[in-house]
């Protein structure tokens, strides 16, 4: 039975991108089918991070206009083979997208994946309502400060009035999911709290990504940071994730980078 | 409480209050422009029923006051299009 799951902000830069491309890879490499889809229509990243930027032939709009069939416009992952890309138009703009064609699109990726993410854009426009309208549960991603904390809950809102689900008085699935997170920082009260944001938001927590240079490095090299370096502190955070989603029951931790015994001290009076 | 903290208090106190006070009052605006969103809706499908009207000629205001609040419902009907009353 797919599951369709939108990654979803309001504000731009909080890591929706990084986290469908390492979400969508910690998900097939743990042995489901997946395929990723960039709604971001004009600026598309999610090709550029997945590292398959120039195996993009045919986009979503392509195949909304008739003009390509699904399959031809999936891009197979060159590590993963159940790892599946969608990508965007970059030449057109968001008015390309329509109800009716992302809707017999979702409806055909259903028959043939388990997990069907929708990569966002920002804002609270057509792309960002159309990638969140046929979705089953949701991801917010959110950082640790006060502008993008303010977006998600406009987020929390849409998810809960404009989606097919909530249109018909169903309940959607929504998780928060913090990024960039310092918790020496947050420890010396400089920056919000785990706490704190899930308090204001009143949305259930899927996981703690820590603020690192391997999330850099992986866009970098054009590869989800779960595949480059699945050791590191946020590939693990994400795998944990994505073992979340799946339902199976793991304690949050913020996973620590071994950086020396100074870090580590502080790490741990935040965890 | 880190030493560090002794020094200098941190922001975030003040960042998660101006957060608690601010979505306090966006989510009571958002809850105020769905109510208006679904009353015109319904009232429109109602009066649609039973009198032709061009959906462009109506206003619908709200008024919210501290012991007394309004809704105006304004539609503008042409004359020889409010023929379907006895039809129905």
């Amino acid at each position: 039975m797919a599951h369709v799951l939108v990654v979803t902000s309001g504000k731009g830069g909080v890591g929706k991108t990084t986290s469908t491309a390492a979400l969508g890879a910690a998900l097939a490499h743990l042995g489901d089918k997946v395929v990723v889809i960039d709604f971001d229509v004009g600026l598309r990243n999610l090709d550029l991070v997945m590292g398959a930027e120039r195996r993009v032939v045919f986009d979503l709009i392509n195949v909304i206009h008739g003009v390509a069939k699904l399959p031809q416009a999936l891009i197979r992952d060159k590590r993963l083979e159940n790892l599946f890309l969608l990508p965007a138009s970059q030449t057109r703009d968001k008015d390309a997208l329509t109800e009716d064609g992302v809707a017999k699109i979702i409806a055909e990726l259903r028959t043939k994946f388990d997990w069907v993410i929708c990569d966002s854009p920002a804002g609270i426009e057509r792309g960002a309502t159309l990638a969140m309208r046929h979705t089953d549960s949701a991801i917010v991603v959110t950082n640790p400060e006060v502008s993008s904390v303010r977006d998600s809950d406009r987020i929390v809102g849409l998810l809960d009035s404009k989606t097919i689900k909530a249109e018909r008085g169903e309940r959607i699935t929504k998780h928060v999911l913090i990024t960039r997170y310092d918790s020496s920082r947050a420890a010396r009260g400089e920056m919000l709290s785990i706490h704190d944001i899930l308090e204001i938001l009143s949305t259930p927590l899927l996981g703690i990504i820590p603020e690192s240079q391997e999330v850099l490095r992986a866009s970098n090299l054009g590869s989800p940071v779960t595949l480059s370096n699945a050791g590191s502190a946020p590939a693990r955070a994400y795998f944990d994730a994505a073992r979340r989603l799946k339902g199976e029951k793991i304690p949050i931790t913020i996973p620590i980078e071994n950086k020396g015994i100074f870090y580590k001290l502080f790490g741990r009076k935040a965890a | 409480m880190s030493l560090f903290s002794l020094f200098r208090r941190g922001t975030a106190p003040v960042a998660r209050e101006r957060l608690q006070v601010l979505l306090a009052h966006e989510r009571i605006a958002r809850g105020k422009a769905d109510l208006l969103n679904v009353l015109r809706e319904e009232i429109l499908a109602v009066i649609a029923r039973h009198v032709l009207f061009e959906p462009d000629k109506v206003r619908i205001k709200m008024d919210r006051g501290k012991s007394l609040s309004t809704l105006e419902v304004d539609i503008e009907i042409p004359s020889g299009l409010s023929g379907n009353v006895s039809a129905q």
